[in-house]
């Protein structure tokens, strides 16, 4: 929880967080490696004091994660987006037994997700039935890039595609993250394109396409397609990251995503250990538009940067806010607070 | 003497060639890393890209740009460009030597030539440097109905400050590319599509395309950090 200068609490939810293992025992070959060199570029975009060394970067432990996120980071909810990567990493770059594991320690701050690949087809649609059972996914985090033998990738609109879709929904994943973002190998067609997730949010009605990365390097033509499709979410891991280094076009991207997609479908993701979501959830309670773009969308409110931070996935993981606001209060009031901020808000 | 002159000529060859996504100069992205003249007037180009990542279509499209624009100078007599550290790097750089479609550089990956992806970009950057003229033309009190009138021949004997020139320069290069027919008499604010833009919802296009002129921004922004650290993490090691 984070306590706003007037002493308001606001409950957080990180929308995209990995326990991820780049480490060199871990890597099959020179991909594995050039990826995990890839994000410890992307990393760099931090504030100079929360930059890693390149070796805990590469495998950081489950205390770092606790620490990182639950006691310094203000997080409440923490949801998992794994990203499997087996052509590249021996025991996956991220994975789901282990996620379990972390899940089964904090039941009630962390959610995990998981992914299926069409490319496995019916014996991968069995395999989901399984793994949803024994890893108690809530939702889904689909990477179309992801190499496997010698496809480079898929599409949402593929025909087994469509299978798994069906499945998930009967099975109630109901939330979908569809990683459209900077990508691995986008070479068939072109894979940055973000209409396939236009075709499947208006054939599945019902599920929820959390695109992460708002369709970066295509913010303009994602946010075209989040304005016409009510079941399409940005979720601002990586863009948020900007907030740092280049305030002023965090504050344009911010205003388009407010106008096009609004307030109540954007979902705040600090993609964990890419950045830390303590600084960036600083920074965003003081965020402010400049006049120009205020003068264009309006100024972003207090209420809009709860629904952001927690509110809005709250509401697609049926997460109770209020109640879990009372049931720690108790504990959280034993800290003393700063005279005067404290009581206007219980 | 005469090598240096003739490296400035392919720099300057060059700097026409850019990232589609970005609409920016492949130079001063800083992606170009060398180039060399010899003395049978061979050049070698010599470039990198943010990641190891990168869409290898981005980077074939660039490669080959590259190479037609330095082979455009009447001198030279063999273009070889190398991108280095990218992991389709030898397909790509076999494949911009060979000349070869970027179908047949990447057997059975793709059935695509790039001509569809080069045409949406070229839609782009269109629209990112109309809405910067437009921007600017607004900013210096032209109003919304004189600009949905104007033909080709009225921007052009506009009196324009120095920015206002270069602005229009870099929109007419473009507007050339995606209509070539343009008369005097054509009107040269138009959509991407060649429509009239529309009175009724002038701010409203004014707002779309604004998005595409930020979306390349922001991913120029994005290249240029993570090239950045990518530099000084090979440096280092």
């Amino acid at each position: 929880m984070f306590t706003t200068k007037s002493g308001e609490k606001i409950f957080i939810v990180d929308g995209h967080v990995t326990l991820w293992d780049g480490s060199d025992e871990n890597c099959k070959n020179r991909y594995g490696e050039e990826f995990i060199k890839c994000f410890y570029d992307y990393h760099k975009l931090s504030p100079q004091e929360y930059i890693w060394p390149y070796k805990k970067y590469q495998k950081y432990t489950e205390e770092d994660f606790e620490q990182d996120i639950f006691q310094n980071g203000y997080v409440d909810v923490a949801i998992f987006n794994p990203q499997y990567l087996g052509d590249f990493y021996y025991n996956g770059f991220s994975n789901i037994s282990r996620n379990e594991a972390f899940r089964k320690k904090h039941p009630d701050r962390v959610i995990t997700n998981g992914y299926w690949d069409p490319r496995n087809e019916e014996a991968g649609l069995k395999q989901l039935e399984k793994d949803f059972q024994r890893h108690n996914w809530s939702g889904l985090k689909l990477y179309t890039a992801e190499w496997k033998g010698d496809s480079k990738g898929w599409k949402l609109t593929d025909p087994w595609s469509y299978r798994y879709l069906e499945k998930s929904q009967e099975l109630g994943l109901k939330n979908i993250h569809v990683h459209k973002g900077p990508t691995i190998r986008p070479l068939n067609k072109d894979a940055f394109d973000v209409a396939d997730v236009d075709e499947v949010a208006s054939m599945f009605p019902d599920l929820n396409f959390i695109v992460e990365h708002c369709g970066i390097p295509r913010l303009s033509d994602f946010t075209f397609i989040a304005a016409q499709e009510p079941n399409v979410y940005a979720g601002l891991a990586v863009v948020i990251a900007l907030i740092h280094t280049r305030p002023r076009y965090f504050s344009e991207i911010m205003s388009e995503l407010l106008f096009w997609v609004g307030p109540d479908r954007i979902l705040f993701g600090s993609d964990y250990a890419l950045w830390q979501p303590k600084w960036i959830i600083e920074r965003f309670i003081d965020f402010e538009l400049p006049e120009d773009l205020a003068a264009e969308t309006g100024q972003i409110t207090l209420e809009a940067k709860k629904k952001i931070l927690g509110e809005n996935a709250a509401r697609l993981y049926n997460i109770d806010i209020p109640g879990r606001k009372k049931s720690a209060a108790p504990a959280e009031s034993q800290t003393p607070e700063p005279a005067g901020t404290a009581a206007s808000v219980a | 003497m005469i090598c240096t002159n003739r490296k400035e000529e392919v720099w300057s060859a060059l700097n026409s060639v850019t990232d589609p996504e970005i609409d920016e100069s492949v130079v001063s992205l800083e992606f170009v890393t060398d180039l060399r003249v010899d003395s049978q007037s061979r050049v070698e180009i010599d470039f990198h890209l943010p990641t190891y990542w990168c869409a290898p279509n981005f980077a074939f499209l660039m490669a080959s740009d590259m190479r037609d624009a330095v082979a455009a100078l009447g001198w030279v007599t063999e273009v070889s460009v190398k991108l280095a550290d990218h992991f389709s790097a030898d397909l790509i750089n076999r494949g911009v030597a060979l000349r070869q479609d970027f179908r047949d550089a990447f057997p059975g990956e793709t059935d695509d030539d790039l001509s569809s992806v080069r045409q949406k970009f070229l839609g782009k950057a269109f629209e990112r440097r109309q809405e910067l003229l437009l921007r600017h033309l607004l900013a210096h009190g032209r109003t919304p109905e004189w600009i949905r009138s104007a033909q080709l021949s009225g921007l052009m004997e506009l009196q324009l400050d120095p920015e206002g020139i270069s602005l229009r320069n870099l929109y007419l290069f473009m507007m050339r590319r995606i209509n070539p027919g343009a008369s005097p008499e054509s009107l040269v604010f138009v959509t991407v599509d060649g429509s009239p833009l529309d009175s009724g919802d002038f701010k409203g296009y004014l707002r779309h395309i604004a998005g595409v002129r930020r979306t390349a921004e922001f991913n120029g922004i994005f290249c240029r950090s993570l090239l950045g650290e990518r530099v000084k993490r090979m440096q280092e090691s």
